[in-house]
């Protein structure tokens, strides 16, 4: 049976990437100075499964490195070589050619061999090292090993043939059926080889009383003739070695004596049974890694299944919780059967069915919403995929920068959309190596203020309604808002006497051509950086917030949206338009009264809501639509909403019902419209613009900023 | 036909050594790591376990101890999957029940063959 093992790759794949994230983990936790065994097991199991899957699957350069990886790993982990940082550097860099040799691989590109050989040294350099004591013995790789083995299998077949056959005498001891060994089947494999005859010396078995049926009392003389090797024989005894005791002697021409061949003892560990190791060593190539041949028979080469392999295949596949797809599926048949019974309902409809058919499309609607549920749950990845990758950059980072920072992460678990993991990274790398770089302080800088040497950032991630929140929290230095305001005077980016507010001062840094670092470094940015990881969040549906206290530290909070496909609306009619405003963002819905409404001089019109005056935006005249009949906000309805702490009200004709709405992008078939985050398809066919409440709001003041100016 | 669990905690060689048994007609659970395995090959008996060594949990040679201290599994062939060369690894096995062992890598036909050895 021949079969094809490039349709396990991608799986393999995907399991040496969570491999080597694990390694990474665990080595990054080891430098910290607390050794743990079982933290070295996991290191070490992670090279281990990917020597043995790549072994397997063909790819053997990578099962070369990791070999070497390996047997450094395995040292460390029974204690005979100690863990040093060079060494965990160097492993940490195996890690990294490791990946870099995979993707290549996978991607069907060509492996930099130079960089694969630079690091496959260092792991040599380390491994001849004095480090552990003794040096380690050099382990032929294990490219070369069954090459070797197999001609020490010809060598000894060359002389070991007999001319007619075997005779063989096997003992059991009584405990050989207890490791599920059968003689039986071993009598039958032995037959496959040749001519065979058995006896059977039953004169050790005691009688019916004394009987134990679990021992094995009997023993066999067995012969066996054809022209078959040694090794063959004892391939087939390999398993029971030290659980009998058997003979083999060749049959020999009459007359003609010859010395026993072999006769394995119990215990074949002990050192000084040379011959019984070597035995093994050709039975494990025999069986492990023999008969290349139809190794290349049945493993496709690499080159020509990578061809095959679509180039992007790894970052467009998703791994999914099997929960999850089982739920899906019993929505799915739920779906059919509602499906079949309307089917049925409407092959001879009668007035008096119409409770029937009610119902039957009520619970159409549910399993769809429910269906659309799930699918959106197959979609969401925990942050952990973002964040796992963020130990290895601060502590590159902070060893570069000479500092002293631990990297605390909560709430891994939350889930999140998949587009959305993949967006949020670089932001949210950037925003770490800010915190890297300008937050945390030096060492000594920390201790003379009286903080902890070592600096905290902390990543914390959690929902909110329908977002998901990421705060990056640091102890650094703060933000201090003077020197902020100074630097935005000096560059012309507000008036000299401007009064902010803590919060409008700490936004100054997402200006664009704001930068606070007192030298630009290669590590965090040049001035470019925070207006762009605004902007990209403000992309992705999301806000950025900043909240600072001078010494103590700052906390940066991302709110996104957990999916970027779907949305909760509630639809609002605006003349003869109708829009889509996210739920999220809405707070209530009133009708107002004339008492309630206020004209501002020069800052359009306010209501006042309990004590607290609310700007209100007539979305006719953001939009332009022209009113049907309602042109007073006393007439219609105003929708409050919120946007960043603060209060808005929206002034529409009415409110139509909430609706969940597919999100269909206006970027990619029309433009950016400011004010406007998407467009849906409404159940009759048209179009609904769905709002973007921050951006409308602060597009609505500069309008009234303008109007008032002129 | 047997029955076979196959236990490994690496996806690609469990999907690999399944797919291998189910093509040759050998009916295939998988489980994950020892304790996986151990909880159901006591809800259904199996003719024979496949197991890697090196799991996190519980290893393949604690899981094969463990199952041959059941009378359900007293005489059932246990395999081990095993790419540590040296001896000391299969005597450990040995001495916990195993029947026999497969070095890693292998094929899928020395997998069947060495099946076929075990299994009547």
């Amino acid at each position: 049976m021949s079969i094809d093992m490039s349709q396990f790759h991608q799986v393999f794949f995907e399991e040496c990437f969570e491999g080597l994230d694990a390694m990474e983990s665990g080595l990054l936790n080891l430098d910290t100075g607390d050794i743990d065994a079982e933290m070295i097991n996991t290191i070490f199991r992670g090279a281990h499964s990917i020597k043995g899957g790549s072994g397997t699957f063909g790819f053997h350069d990578v099962a070369d490195f990791t070999h070497v990886m390996e047997t450094l790993l395995d040292e460390m982990r029974d204690g005979r070589r100690k863990v040093t940082q060079p060494a965990v550097d160097v492993l940490l860099g195996s890690v990294d050619c490791l990946r870099t040799m995979l993707t290549s691989i996978q991607e069907g590109e060509s492996v930099d061999q130079a960089a694969v050989e630079k690091y496959k040294h260092a792991l040599e350099v380390q491994l001849s090292g004095a480090a552990g004591g003794a040096p380690a013995p050099e382990q032929p790789s294990s490219r070369t090993e069954p090459e070797k083995a197999d001609d020490e299998v010809v060598a000894s077949e060359a002389y070991e043939m007999p001319e007619q056959g075997w005779k063989i005498a096997f003992c059991p001891y009584l405990d050989l059926l207890k490791t599920g060994n059968d003689p039986v089947r071993m009598f039958r494999e032995l037959a496959e080889l040749g001519d065979y005859s058995v006896s059977v010396n039953a004169r050790d078995v005691p009688g019916l009383f004394e009987l134990d049926p679990e021992e094995c009392n009997l023993s066999w003389t067995l012969q066996i003739k054809g022209d078959i090797s040694l090794q063959e024989v004892n391939e087939v005894f390999s398993w029971v070695e030290g659980d009998c005791e058997l003979d083999i002697q060749p049959l020999t021409k009459p007359g003609k004596t010859v010395p026993a061949v072999k006769k394995i003892e119990p215990e074949p560990i002990l050192p000084e049974t040379g011959a019984a190791k070597t035995e093994l060593d050709e039975t494990e190539a025999k069986t492990g890694t023999g008969n290349p041949e139809s190794i290349k028979q049945s493993i496709p080469q690499p080159d020509n299944d990578q061809t095959k392999s679509p180039k992007s295949s790894g970052s467009n596949s998703i791994r999914v919780d099997t929960a999850k797809i089982d739920a899906l599926i019993d929505l799915v048949g739920e779906v059919v059967i509602t499906q079949s019974m309307l089917g049925l309902i409407s092959e001879n409809f009668t007035m008096d069915q119409l409770e029937q058919l009610k119902r039957g499309l009520s619970q159409l609607e549910r399993h769809t919403r429910d269906m659309q549920q799930s699918v959106m749950n197959i979609r969401m990845l925990p942050i952990s995929f973002v964040f796992s990758r963020f130990p290895r950059l601060v502590h590159d980072i902070s060893a570069k920068l000479g500092k002293k920072i631990e990297l605390k992460l909560v709430g891994e678990n939350t889930e999140v959309d998949k587009a959305v993991v993949e967006l949020i990274n670089d932001p949210l790398v950037h925003l770490i190596r800010n915190s890297l770089d300008h937050g945390i302080e030096m060492p000594a800088d920390r201790l003379a203020e009286g903080k902890p040497e070592t600096g905290t950032i902390e990543l914390n991630a959690y929902h909110r309604g329908g977002h998901i929140v990421i705060e990056i929290i640091d102890d650094g230095r703060g933000l201090d808002r003077n020197k902020l305001i100074a630097k935005a005077v000096e560059k012309g980016l507000i008036a000299e006497n401007s009064l902010l507010s803590d919060k409008q001062a700490f936004e100054l840094i997402f200006m664009p051509g704001f930068s606070t670092a007192e030298s630009i470094t290669d590590i965090s940015g040049r001035g470019v950086g925070m207006d762009v990881v605004r902007k990209n969040i403000q992309a992705l549906g999301g806000n950025i917030e900043i909240i600072s206290q001078l010494g103590k530290g700052t906390t940066i909070s991302i709110h996104l949206p957990l999916t970027l496909a779907i949305i909760d609306g509630q639809s609002v009619a605006v003349g003869d338009e109708i829009y889509i405003v996210p739920l999220v963002s809405i707070i209530e819905s009133i009708n107002v009264t004339e008492k309630m409404l206020n004209k501002i001089a020069g800052k359009g019109e306010a209501f006042k809501l309990r004590n607290q005056y609310i700007p209100i935006i007539r979305m006719h005249e953001v939009f332009n639509v022209p009113p049907k009949d309602k042109s007073k906000p006393s007439e219609g309805v105003i929708v409050v909403v919120e946007r960043q702490g603060a209060l808005c009200g929206l002034f529409v004709d009415e409110l139509l019902g909430p609706q969940q709405v597919v999100v269909k992008s206006l970027e990619a078939n029309y433009r950016r419209v400011e004010g406007i985050s998407g467009a849906t398809i409404l159940g009759d066919g048209s179009v609904a613009l769905i709002l973007d409440v921050p951006g409308l709001v602060r597009y609505s003041n500069r309008q009234t900023q303008l109007s008032s100016a002129a | 036909m047997a029955s076979i669990l196959a236990v490994d905690d690496s996806a690609s060689m469990r999907k690999m050594v399944a797919f291998t048994l189910k093509g040759a007609g050998y009916e295939v659970e998988e489980a994950v790591d020892g304790v996986d395995a151990l909880t159901k090959a006591q809800i259904k008996k199996f003719d024979c376990i496949v197991t890697d060594v090196n799991m996190p949990n519980k290893d393949g040679i604690a899981l094969i101890r463990d199952l041959r201290s059941l009378p359900d599994y007293k005489y059932i062939p246990m395999l081990m999957l095993t790419t540590e060369s040296g001896i000391e690894k299969k005597q450990e096995g040995k001495a916990a029940g195993a029947t026999g062992w497969i070095v890693k890598p292998f094929d899928p036909e020395q997998l069947l063959r060495t099946l076929k050895k075990v299994l009547g």
